[in-house]
């Protein structure tokens, strides 16, 4: 069968002739469900929300509706509402195609949203190597003010809410929430510890913020247009909704392809929509959510249990690509970005190379992650250069439980995840490899064949 | 009386006050929970990640909000699948933590390994061995094998700070960030920071580099490594090898607690003693270099008369009989001396039918711990009933009186005369005795002049502005040539009264003290963290202190 994409976020992308500017956005109904969302109740469209169930598109995968509903209203502090576009996570590159190519559809999301829980002023944090898309939004918020959806008096409902556009850095720990509000309020990205600092009671400023995704904030007018109850009706009940899948790697046609929730199968996806493998080649291993998340050898099994206690076997490329179904299957759909390797990748190469990244964008705040990310680098980055040591998998191994939920925030979980399932899943490869090097002398310890990323 | 709480650390009930943090809830029921970036005087950090413990708080029907039971009856606690930071979790009613499970212990050796892997192993010359925390926690909790191969970071070492008061060795930084909070919150601005990322993190100096600042120094008292070490005591003396006597800045009113750290009568450190209701755990950079007076050139070292050097109790008859020859007798009293030799001086005042004056001493008051009366003991006059008004700051009442004849011998109790407003002249009208420590140009034109103990070489006790008596302990041995004031003042005692009672020892005078002296009453037992005085009957005296840590102007 064919999988069909159903597109929502992307509705215009790729359409011809369509540009970002805002005449273009408004003849396609633009800014409509804003205007209709400013006579509503607050309460009615934070209670949408709820209802659709959809999960935050950012990574963790917390209802959003949720998320709305914590939010202290009672401090009498202002509510901040901030857009996180700092799309860093290696593998993600959904958000960058709307706020480049859509930008008012973020405008209008954030305004809706803003307006639902009560909001005076947005920001936006963009990733600092956006630099277009910030131009980009720069201009499309100047745009959306002249025409009074942004600003005082939103099209003339006497609610105003502006919106600020905040570039990052280039630093991958700004994306996370309260890496980003610190970030924002102009401290060392520092992510901050929880319990007090929850967003939605000690946010930016101190004061209750929401802190939402782009694809989130994108969803808030299609939930408000076509109402909560639909929306949940979409993919599968427990993860309602489409995703955008960014597909990376060594497949034929990688992209981004937006499918309702568990409608296609991963071996559908990579086959189906992505054409397969290179010619005369196999995969090897996917990574499905951004790099932060487990990796799946190709050719596993998991026995997954059913709603009526039996135990099912099910094969990789059958695990249908929704949040729970991943979940189970002891990974998770994170930013939605599937990283395939093919049968030419050297794993530990591959491991490596993330490793270094981790390293790289560590904090420095606490000890786990600090010192474990770069000594687990220096581990994997000796194996490629050829100072292997048999006990190297066990000490990753071990390395990697030890950071793994002893640190502040997720970027320690983000660095361990891979490393455990890479070693336990691909030890052999790692043997292998360093059997190879203490075998040999001298340059024969390296691997000649094996291209390099780092 | 705080709230109490039931909590269960490791199987034991404890009652603790509502609001304490875990760390702070196991400490006072015997638990020790290592820790590095958790400091009781600065806020949360929660990085070291070292304090990780299971928390379990009762379990709860997620519908109906009722306690549910264990089939045994009891509560069901319900454990929190992550470890949580101890510093950051406030205790809460029926709270169960683990300290000592397998989860916790595996979590607290990765950490330590975790900051061992880029701090250098070289414990034998680090300044900090001894009473290093990392030292301590790695020997108690740790891995002793490093797993360690790959090369160490390496970071800049000796860097100077504030103007060379304090050396940083980046390298053995953990980054627990506590020097940068004791930047915002003691010194009151961003002296230090974080640059750079990841492992490779290190702490900075701003562009002020804070030297003049008068509490850059408390960032060292509170490393818990040898990264920040103070230059005045770098590679001077092993910690281990000195001992602690707790003593009491007197270096203004404020009444800062601190440790003489000593060796051989040798004084090597002051450090600040923590006193939650005087200086929390702070101090002054000023007040740590107090001991520096013991090997000045300015002590008075030997006992003179008229000039010429002589032994101390020749120096001493010389000076009962000066004293003795005239009926026009005057006292200089001193807030600097202790509440026991003030009672003395009163006594013998009152013996000898002596005049008394004082003279204050003030300067600007930082709002922190420098007050703007710069004596550790000016409260002690009050209650002592040796002054009943806030006196000036000279002395001119004194040369007025000596210039008319009404005083003709003056007996001086460490202060300056020379600065306070009296000229050579007066010195050859009256005949002038001075005890003290300083060798002041009073001392010089003395006719007697007497070498006395200095605050480190005596026991005692000061009350600070609060009104709270905090005692101070002998640290090292005065040197041979002085003698302590209350031995001084007995003599002065027993040859005017013809008596011979011996010299009283400071507990004995406390005892009488707290007998004749109604507020002074428990001063027989003083707390570590001092004694409040009811100050209520000095109440219309005007202080000069203004409002500081600690202290309201109007208490």
């Amino acid at each position: 069968m064919a999988v069909q994409e159903n597109r929502i976020l992307y509705r215009h992308i790729d359409i011809p002739d369509w540009n970002a500017s805002i005449e273009c956005y408004e003849a396609d109904g633009g800014y409509q469900v804003l205007k209709d969302a400013l006579k509503r109740d607050r309460q009615e469209l934070c209670d949408e929300v709820l209802k659709s169930g959809i999960k935050g598109r950012g990574g963790a995968g917390f209802p959003m509706g949720m998320k709305w509903k914590f939010l202290d209203r009672k401090s009498g502090k202002p509510i901040y509402l901030v857009c996180n576009a700092d799309e860093s996570e290696p593998g993600t590159c959904v958000d960058r195609e709307i706020i480049y190519k859509d930008p008012h559809q973020l405008i209008e999301g954030i305004m809706c949203a803003a307006f639902a829980i009560n909001a005076r002023q947005a920001f936006i944090y963009i990733r600092g190597e956006y630099i277009n898309g910030y131009r980009i939004l720069v201009e499309a918020v100047k745009e959306a003010r002249a025409k009074g959806y942004v600003g005082e008096n939103v099209c003339g409902s006497g609610y105003s809410c502006d919106i600020n556009i905040t570039r990052g850095a280039g630093c991958y720990i700004c994306g996370e929430e309260t890496g980003l509000i610190s970030s924002l309020a102009g401290k060392r990205a520092y992510p901050r510890i929880k319990p007090p600092y929850f967003p939605a009671v000690m946010g930016l400023y101190d004061c209750p913020t929401v802190v939402n995704n782009v694809k989130s904030l994108c969803y808030v007018p299609y939930i408000f247009k076509i109402g909560g109850e639909a929306v949940s009706k979409i993919g599968v009940p427990n993860d309602p909704g489409t995703y955008v899948w960014g597909v990376s790697g060594q497949v034929q046609k990688p992209g981004r392809y937006e499918i309702e929730s568990g409608a296609c199968t991963l071996g559908e996806m990579l086959y189906d929509v992505c054409g397969g493998p290179f010619a005369g080649r196999t995969f090897k291993a996917v990574i499905p959510g951004g790099s932060s998340m487990k990796i799946l050898k190709w050719g596993e099994k998991f026995d997954i249990k059913q709603p009526d206690g039996s135990i099912k076997e099910l094969r990789v490329e059958d695990i249908p690509l929704s949040a729970p179904s991943l979940m189970s299957c002891g990974t998770a759909l994170g930013s939605a970005g599937i990283i395939v390797m093919d049968n030419t990748v050297d794993m530990v190469e591959a491991m490596a190379n993330l490793n270094a990244f981790y390293a790289h964008e560590s904090c420095g705040q606490c000890t786990p992650c600090r010192e474990g990310s770069l000594w687990i680098s220096k581990i994997t980055k000796r194996i490629c250069s050829g100072g292997g040591r048999l006990e190297d998998p066990e000490l990753l191994m071990s390395l990697a439980d030890n950071v793994c939920g002893h640190t502040i925030c997720a970027h320690g979980e983000g660095m361990a995840w891979p490393v455990q399932s890479n070693v336990a899943k691909f030890k052999d490869e790692y043997v292998a490899k360093i059997s190879r090097q203490l075998a040999g002398e001298g340059e024969a310890r390296l691997d000649k064949n094996s291209y390099r990323l780092i | 009386m705080a709230d109490l709480v039931n909590i269960n650390i490791n199987g034991d009930d404890f009652q603790v006050p509502a609001g304490l943090n875990v760390i702070e809830a196991a400490r006072i029921s015997g638990v020790e929970i290592p820790h590095f970036c958790y400091h009781p005087n600065l806020p949360i950090a929660g990085s070291c990640r070292l304090c990780l413990v299971s928390i379990g708080t009762p379990a709860r029907d997620r519908a109906t909000g009722e306690l549910l039971k264990n089939p045994d009856g009891s509560q069901k606690i319900a454990f929190m699948p992550k470890l949580a930071i101890a510093c950051g979790t406030k205790v809460s009613e029926g709270m169960h933590v683990i300290t000592d499970s397998e989860q916790v212990v595996k979590a607290r050796q990765g950490v330590l390994e975790f900051i061992l892997a880029n701090h250098p192993l070289d414990c034998p010359i680090c300044d900090k061995a001894g009473e290093c925390k990392l030292q301590e926690y790695s020997q108690a909790f740790g891995n002793c094998k490093s797993r360690f191969v790959e090369d160490k970071n390496v970071k800049p070492k000796k860097v100077s700070i504030g103007g060379g008061k304090v050396i940083l060795d980046a390298e053995r930084c953990i980054l627990c960030s506590r020097c940068i909070r004791t930047c915002r919150e003691v010194v009151g601005r961003d002296v230090l920071g974080f640059s750079k990322r990841g492992s490779r993190n290190e702490i900075s100096v701003y562009g002020d580099d804070g030297r003049d600042s008068n509490y850059l120094l408390n960032i060292v008292d509170g490393c818990p490594v040898g990264a920040l070490t103070e230059s005045a005591f770098r590679f001077k003396m092993r910690a281990w090898f000195l001992k602690v006597a707790n003593s009491v800045s007197t270096e203004s009113s404020a009444g800062i607690n601190t440790k003489v750290w000593s060796r051989s009568n040798k004084v090597y450190r002051i450090t600040p003693r923590s006193n939650p209701f005087v200086n929390d755990a702070w101090s002054t950079d000023s007040s740590r270099y107090e001991y520096r007076v013991l090997d000045s050139a300015m002590r008075l070292k030997t006992a003179r008369v008229d000039g010429t050097p002589c032994s101390t109790s020749y120096a001493v008859s010389r000076a009962v009989e000066v004293m003795a020859a005239s009926g026009r007798r005057a006292v200089v009293a001193s807030a600097r001396l202790s509440l026991e030799e003030q009672f003395m001086l009163k006594e013998f005042a009152d013996l000898t039918g002596s005049k008394i004056y004082a003279a204050a001493h003030l300067g600007e008051d930082d709002g922190k711990l420098i007050s703007s009366d710069r004596t550790p003991n000016r409260r002690g006059l009050f209650i002592t009933g040796i002054v009943s008004e806030y006196p000036k700051t000279d002395l001119k009442n004194l040369a007025g009186d000596i210039r008319s004849g009404a005083v003709e011998s003056v007996m001086v109790c460490g202060e300056d005369l020379c600065a306070l407003g009296l000229d050579e002249k007066d010195f050859k009208t009256a005949n002038i005795v001075y005890c003290g420590v300083s060798d002041s140009e009073t001392a010089q034109r003395a006719k007697v002049a007497i070498p006395t103990a200095s605050v480190f070489e005596k026991s005692g006790i000061f009350v600070n502005r609060q009104f709270r008596a905090q005692a101070f302990e002998k640290a090292v041995d005065a040197p041979e040539s002085a003698v302590c004031e209350i031995s001084l003042f007995s003599k002065f005692m027993n040859a005017f009264a013809k008596s011979e009672f011996k010299t009283p020892s400071v507990y004995a005078l406390r005892r009488l003290i707290s007998s004749k002296i109604e507020i002074l009453g428990g001063i027989c037992e003083i707390p570590k963290t001092g004694l409040l005085l009811d100050g209520k009957k000095f109440a219309a005296v005007k202080f000069p202190e203004s409002q500081a840590l600690h202290f309201t102007k109007n208490e």
